[in-house]
Formats: structure tokens, C-alpha cells, sequence
């Protein structure tokens, strides 16, 4: 049987988070062309503030969001300005910069939480049904997120001076620079908006999560599929990209219980093989030369 | 004959510091047996000569033709488990399963190939990703023949003394490393190939334009770095006696990148410099031996020496020393010890930097 109530609802949830990480790692690459690897890490950071603030101090639940988001955030900003910045034009040593990093996160994590599995409750109890389907409230509660913060991406880009001019940065530094716009401060800022964006991915979604040191992994693969798949560059391709990985996971999850670990493979795979077909992505536009 | 290696000797390895060093290197590594037979040291070695193959291949493949690959673990997974299937269930001895590994590497690395011929930059790295992901999943299906997570164990020992472990291990990496660095030698006058690959990775759509069929020169450089990091994971399978899911592992891909970029990427030397330091020198002997560092901080540590150095030598230890140490001549473009004051071969005045 084909059980389409689960697979929609999950698959709907985890391609919500998938899209704003994806948007996020998405969004950086095209204004700073770096991959960042330690963008989930961020996500990590955030699900382990929920969980501390929340369970080991026993503030309420706003503050410890908002704080949790706050200073993964501050993090974020730091950790660019403090080591990326400084060898940005090395694209491969920013690479290994980030990916030392996240394992410093990492690491810094099980120093401080330990290396077990560590939970948190839902933010709101209970589910209710929806033209008969089952929905946790939790599962609405990322649902409405993911969309008011795609919103207010949207909107953030395509309305305001701020999202303009990150556009023209993604489209051509040199030139938004000619053009007066400060680039670096660009920069700084779309890493604070990224990394906000992933840690408000982890904080919804450290109440239906097992939170552990190695969590960052898993969604960095996938993060990376979607947007290639989406094409480099493209928001609105790693938000269609992102349900298309997740709507596969969840199939190979819920009708295949029993190769449930292959979940990531075949998503994988399905990610090769649409770029066999479309080298530049699904809505990519094949990127040009850059000017050297 | 012997004259004129001596001359060499004395002109070409002695006269730069660079060369000097990697020869005192390696003399060190050679004899180091007859100092110690410490079996925890010679295996650590052992360890190091097969992730240098390793890293130089990534090197070869990534470096040189500007395809950064995050996938390499594909190769020494695929090496390791071919040769331990092939040992277990034909009886082939090690000396015949680690090259048909390696050869198997290759073919995994032409496949690998033909994305990369369509795919450019990013997109490449991320598909790279992808794969071993995917043949992880295959080896976890299929996991009656493979063992699943446990891998494929009791598979042949290479030899019963670690010390010819060592010495074949040092062989192996002595002849890769010196004919991946030939094929990549830009000075070369014996083959093009360095000077080929570095014109692709400098601008591949002028090298195009003047003739050279990039798409053969990529597959080259897929097939030989597959290949040899293909010997580095046949002959972990057999050193190890198990080939498992961590051949394939994510980190391992990673570990490739780290090392061949802490030492200095596109340069080979620099991947070998990487790994010595980065995994006997600080992992294994700095932080576990010496300092005592327990496990739980020690990835922390290493992470943080890497994120350290790198951010004050961005091109990689070795490629900062180099350009401590050395300079290249502004006429005939020989490299030259720093303390010279004029070429050693022109005699034009080197320049003198003044900080």
C-alpha cells in the first residue's frame, strides 16, 4: 500500500528544512562563490542551543529560541569575519577552513554536551487532522516557519535596497563594487542572513530529532545534492530541488522500510542522474566564465 | 655515468634547500628500520606512506586539473574491496590483488570521468560526493557478500614482518609519488603531460584553443590518480586485513583534501609534506604520544592546528617554506637558495625583498 498521508506530510516537512538550509548554502556560494561546509554546523549549533537553553538553564521557550538563534547567528558572523575573510581569494582553503571548522564545532560540542543522543519536546503537543490526514502540531509548527522565512527571503530580495544589492554582488562582485555597493559588508551580511536561515532549520526541528555531534553531516550531503541539482545560484531551484531529494527519502523510507539506509543513496543517485541529462541543474543557467 | 649523476647530485639537488630536504627525508625514511623496529612506529609509517599515495593522487586529480574532488574515498574503497574479494574467494596473493585493485580504481576513476567531462567546478565536487555515498549503499544491500558494516576480514597479511611491510610500503610510495610528480612536471622534457595539465587548470578554454584535447588529458589524470589511489586502498585492505564501509567514508575523502591542501595544493611535494606532518607527526605521535592529548580533544586540536596555519600560510606549509627558502631566478626562471645573491646558473642578480 502506498502510505501517502506520511509520505506527504514528512516529505512536505523535510523538504521545508532542507530548503532553508539549501537556500542558505545557496544563497552564499552566489555572492561569496565559496562553498561553505560548515553551514550545517550552524544548524547543529542552533538544535543544541534550543536543547540548552531550554532544558539545562529552563528558560522558557521564546527566549531560548530567540537566543539560540541569536548566537548561532553571532557565531556565524564571527567565524567569517575572524577565518574566512582573511583567505577568501584561496577557494580551495576556504574549503578545508570551513570543513576544520564544523569538525571544531563538532568537537566542541561533545566536549560540552557529550557525544549521546540528547532530545527536546515539542515546542506544542498533540496533532490534528487536516481533510483526514494526521498532522503533529510540531510538523505545522515547521510547516508555517519554513514558509514565513522563505517569505520573508523572498521578499527581503526582490523588495528591499539590502536585497538588491546582494543580487547585484551574486551577479558580478566587481562590477556592485564599481557601482558603490560595499561588497564585504555584503558579504558579512548574507553570511549572517545564511547562517540565521540554518539555525532556524535547527531550532524547529530539534523537537522531532535525535540532536547529536555528527547531525551536521547527513544534511550537508544533501544540502550540497539539492543545490547542485537546483542549479548553483538558483533560489528557486533549491527550493523545488529540496522537496524533490526529501519526496524521494521519504518514499524510500515509508515503502521500503527495510533499505531505509539507502535512503540517501538513492537520492543521490536520482541527483546524478538529472545532471546527466542537465549538466547546469534543473533551473540553472550554466554559469559563465569568470572574469579573472 | 656515475660522473654525471654526481654532478647532478651536486648541482641540481644539493644547490636548492627544497630538494636537499626531500632527499635527507627520504634517506631518514630509509634506513629509519635500522634505528627502530618499534612495531607501533614502523606501522604508523605504513600508514603514512599509503594516505601519501593517496593524497598525492587527489592532488593529481583535483589539483591539476582545478576538479576539486570530494569523492577520492571512491577509489580506495573500490581498490580495497576488490582486492579483498579477490584474495578470498580466487586466492590471488597480494602482489597480484593490489595492482588489479588499483586497475579497478582506474576504470571506477574513467566513470567518475564521464560526469566530470559534462559537469565543471562545483557542480563536479558535489557529484564526486555523491558517489561514494552511493556505492556505500550498494555495499550495505549486497551486504550477505560484503559484510555489510562489518567489511571483508581475514584476507592474506602482505608479509609476516612488519619490517618488510614498511620497506614495501616506502617502495610503493617512493615510485608513485616520483611518477605522479613526472607526470605533472611542467620542467619536464620527457613528457608533456605537466606542462598540459597545468595549462587546463590555468585556462582550460585556451588550452582548447590551441589544440590540446583537454577531455583525453582529464581522463588521463581521472585514470592514473584513480589508479594509484586505488594501490593505496588494496594495499590497506591487505595491511589492515579488513575492508569495511570506512574505506568509503566521507572523512576519509575529506582527510585527502586536508592534507594535500595543508601542504600546498598542485604541487605533489606538498601532499607528501601534508601528510607526514598532519598524521604521524601531530595526530599520532604530537598529540597522542607526546602531549597525551585524550581522544576526545585530539580531533579538536588537529582541526584547530589546521585552521591555524592555514589562515596565516594560505597556499600551504610546504609552498610558504618553499618561497622562505627559495627563489626563483627573474631570467631563466631556476629555482635558487635564498641566500644567493645571484642566479647559480645566469648569474643575473636575484631580487632581494625588502619587507
Amino acid at each position: 500500500m502506498f502510505d501517502w498521508e506520511r509520505i506527504l506530510v514528512n516529505g512536505l516537512v523535510q523538504g521545508g528544512i532542507y530548503a532553508l538550509l539549501a537556500i542558505g548554502f545557496s544563497l552564499i556560494f552566489g555572492v561569496a562563490r565559496m562553498i561553505n561546509l560548515a553551514h550545517t554546523s550552524f544548524y547543529m549549533l542552533a538544535a543544541y542551543g534550543v536543547y540548552y537553553f531550554g532544558q539545562r538553564l529552563g528558560l522558557p521557550l521564546i527566549v531560548s529560541i530567540v537566543l539560540s538563534l541569536l548566537i548561532t547567528t553571532l557565531i556565524g558572523i564571527c567565524t567569517y569575519k575572524l577565518f574566512i575573510e582573511r583567505v577568501r581569494e584561496h577557494q580551495v582553503t576556504v574549503l578545508l577552513i570551513t570543513l576544520a571548522l564544523a569538525l571544531v564545532f563538532q568537537e566542541g560540542v561533545v566536549l560540552g554536551f557529550g557525544g549521546h543522543y540528547l532530545g527536546t519536546p515539542s515546542f506544542v503537543s498533540g496533532y490534528r487532522e487536516i481533510v483526514g490526514v494526521k498532522v503533529l502540531h510540531q510538523h505545522l509548527v515547521i510547516l508555517g516557519t519554513v514558509l514565513a522565512a522563505l517569505l520573508g527571503m523572498w521578499a527581503l530580495l526582490s523588495k528591499t535596497r539590502l536585497g538588491i544589492a546582494i543580487r547585484a554582488s551574486a551577479q558580478d562582485t566587481e562590477v556592485a563594487n564599481l557601482m558603490g555597493i560595499d561588497v564585504p559588508r555584503i558579504l558579512l551580511i548574507t553570511m549572517g542572513i545564511a547562517t540565521a536561515l540554518a539555525a532556524v532549520a535547527g531550532i524547529v526541528v530539534a523537537p522531532t530529532l535525535a540532536i547529536e555531534p555528527r547531525m551536521w553531516t547527513h544534511p550537508l550531503v544533501m544540502i550540497m545534492a539539492i543545490v547542485v541539482l537546483g542549479g548553483l545560484g538558483s533560489v528557486k531551484g533549491s527550493f523545488i530541488a529540496a522537496f524533490v531529494i526529501a519526496f524521494v527519502e521519504t518514499i524510500v523510507v515509508y515503502q521500503f522500510p527495510e533499505g531505509a539506509y539507502l535512503k540517501g543513496s538513492i537520492a543521490l543517485l536520482v541527483m546524478v542522474i538529472i545532471l546527466l541529462v542537465r549538466p547546469e541543474g534543473l533551473f540553472g543557467i550554466s554559469l559563465e566564465e569568470e572574469r579573472l | 655515468m656515475v660522473n654525471r649523476l654526481l654532478r647532478d647530485l651536486q648541482g641540481d639537488v644539493l644547490a636548492i634547500p627544497g630538494r636537499f630536504m626531500a632527499l635527507v627525508f627520504v634517506l631518514l625514511l630509509l634506513f629509519l628500520p635500522l634505528a627502530t623496529k618499534d612495531p607501533y612506529i614502523l606501522r604508523i609509517l605504513i600508514f603514512a606512506n599509503i594516505y601519501v599515495i593517496f593524497a598525492v593522487s587527489w592532488d593529481l586529480i583535483s589539483g591539476y586539473t582545478g576538479q576539486i574532488s570530494f569523492g577520492h574515498a571512491l577509489f580506495f574503497g573500490v581498490a580495497a574491496y576488490v582486492a579483498a574479494m579477490l584474495n578470498l574467494h580466487l586466492g590471488l596473493e597480494p602482489w597480484a590483488t593490489i595492482p588489479i585493485g588499483g586497475l579497478a580504481a582506474a576504470i571506477a576513476g574513467l566513470v567518475v570521468c564521464l560526469p566530470a567531462l559534462r559537469l565543471r567546478g562545483p557542480y563536479l565536487s558535489l557529484v564526486t560526493l555523491a558517489l561514494p555515498f552511493i556505492l556505500l549503499g550498494v555495499v550495505f544491500y549486497f551486504s550477505d557478500f560484503t559484510g555489510g558494516e562489518l567489511g571483508v576480514s581475514g584476507i592474506a597479511r602482505i608479509s609476516g614482518s612488519r619490517t618488510v611491510e614498511y620497506y614495501i610500503s616506502l617502495t610503493m610510495m617512493l615510485v608513485s609519488v616520483l611518477i605522479m610528480w613526472k607526470l605533472t612536471d611542467a620542467k619536464s622534457h620527457i613528457v608533456r603531460t605537466g606542462i598540459i595539465l597545468h595549462a587546463i587548470r590555468e585556462d582550460e578554454i585556451a588550452a582548447r584553443a590551441s589544440g590540446i584535447n583537454t577531455i583525453r588529458y582529464k581522463l588521463m589524470a581521472f585514470a592514473v590518480g584513480g589508479f594509484f589511489a586505488g594501490l593505496a586502498g588494496g594495499f590497506y585492505a591487505h595491511f589492515m586485513r579488513i575492508a569495511g564501509p570506512s574505506t568509503l567514508d566521507l572523512f576519509l575523502s575529506f582527510q585527502a583534501i586536508i592534507w594535500a591542501v595543508f601542504g600546498g595544493i598542485c604541487t605533489i611535494y606538498g601532499a607528501v609534506v601534508g601528510v607526514y606532518i598532519l598524521y604521524p607527526v601531530v595526530w599520532e605521535f604530537l598529540l597522542t604520544d607526546f602531549l597525551g592529548v585524550s581522544s576526545e580533544v585530539r580531533l579538536l586540536t588537529f582541526a584547530s592546528v589546521v585552521v591555524l596555519v592555514l589562515l596565516f600560510m594560505p597556499e600551504g606549509i610546504a609552498v610558504w617554506v618553499r618561497d622562505k627558502i627559495e627563489r626563483t631566478c627573474p631570467r631563466c626562471k631556476l629555482a635558487n637558495a635564498a641566500f644567493r645573491h645571484t642566479c647559480r646558473a645566469c648569474s643575473a642578480p636575484l631580487y632581494t625583498r625588502r619587507r
